[in-house]
């Protein structure tokens, strides 16, 4: 890849991750939040920039990051993520616990509250079927499109997620960032190589 | 034989005065048999019973509005207790200073001044409760329409306990 190319992808990537979640931090939402509320607030906004570059690290497509490289990296991003959900539904539920019982119980009446939790189970299914892939010796081929169809799950769930909900994140980025976020999915997805 | 456009605009025809004069004929019966409000999903989160009944929930600039009337005839009902509690500019929903309650006048209408609620938990809403003896217990849990909103409204009818 040429090195203006090579520079012209990380500075997207670069801007696409950095921009919401200082433009959130210029929310005045934020003025009237809890330490707490707040620190749930944006482990989601970072759960969201991490999407972009899963599928992308699971397929080898970051420029510069080889093969093994992005492999480990696509592991430890997503046990990130699954400790970011977890922040983000604990300091949710510290805020106001029975908001967040009934999200957990799909009895809210917000519907984004819905593809949030189907998200985080989607999420939680997708790393387990890595981390049992190698006790029940599941076929390479089975384990890796169950993970795909839930990661697949995990993206399209936590966009519509954020799309419905009005908080701390701009409007503009959020939508920029949606965006790239499914793209990435689809990329990846048609441009396979392990 | 119907020319297959003309009973495509028949149709739409009979749709559209049916749209029309169905809902206002529907009006007309519930008039006089008004049914009693149910309790929305989420309404009574972080509801703290026993609000005390103040002439303002903290500094005011935002106000919330509404009617109470008894099912069946529809009578407005005076004197009845709502509480109301919200997210707003001064504090938390679980925040007993964010709590408060307020009595219908002669018209069973309400108003009750409280701080600009804004969204949390991804939509910027207000709750209401009736709860006391006479009738059956209501929560309410309105959305605005806008963030911007000054002001919020939310209907009770309510049915005799």
């Amino acid at each position: 890849m040429p090195r203006y190319q090579f520079l012209f992808v990380w500075l997207c990537l670069f801007l696409v991750s950095v921009l919401p979640v200082i433009a959130a931090g210029f929310s005045p939402l934020l003025a009237w939040r809890q330490p707490i509320y707040i620190l749930a607030g944006f482990t989601g906004i970072l759960a969201l920039v991490l999407l972009v570059f899963q599928p992308l690290l699971a397929y080898t497509h970051l420029p510069g990051i080889y093969r093994l490289r992005s492999k480990h990296i696509h592991r430890i991003v997503g046990g990130s993520l699954i400790l970011l959900v977890l922040m983000h539904v604990v300091g949710l539920w510290i805020t106001s616990p029975p908001d967040v019982v009934d999200a957990l119980l799909f009895r809210s009446p917000t519907l984004f509250s819905v593809w949030g939790v189907i998200a985080m189970w989607a999420l939680f299914v997708s790393g387990l079927v890595v981390a049992v892939q190698p006790r029940i010796s599941l076929r390479v081929g089975t384990w890796r499109l169950l993970h795909k169809t839930f990661g697949a799950i995990v993206v399209v769930s936590s966009v519509v997620h954020v799309l419905l909900i009005d908080g701390t994140m701009e409007n503009v980025s959020k939508y920029v960032l949606c965006f790239v976020v499914l793209f990435a999915l689809v990329f990846s997805y048609k441009n396979t190589r392990t | 034989m119907f020319d297959p456009n003309r009973r495509r605009q028949l149709l739409a025809l009979t749709g559209a005065a049916l749209t029309a004069v169905v809902p206002g004929l529907m009006t007309q019966v519930r008039a006089s048999d008004l049914v009693p409000t149910r309790s929305m999903r989420g309404g009574s989160n972080n509801y703290l019973p026993n609000a005390p009944i103040v002439k303002r929930i903290g500094e005011g600039g935002f106000w919330m509005t509404g009617t109470v009337r008894r099912a069946g005839d529809g009578a407005p009902l005076e004197g009845q207790r709502i509480q109301i509690w919200a997210h707003t500019t001064e504090g938390h929903e679980r925040d007993p200073h964010s709590h408060g309650a307020t009595l219908t006048d002669t018209n069973g209408e309400f108003r009750l001044e409280m701080p600009q609620i804004v969204p949390a938990f991804g939509q910027a809403h207000g709750h209401l409760a009736y709860d006391s003896d006479d009738f059956e217990t209501i929560f309410l849990r309105p959305v605005m329409s806008s963030p911007k909103d000054k002001t919020l409204s939310a209907h009770f009818v309510l049915k005799p306990a």
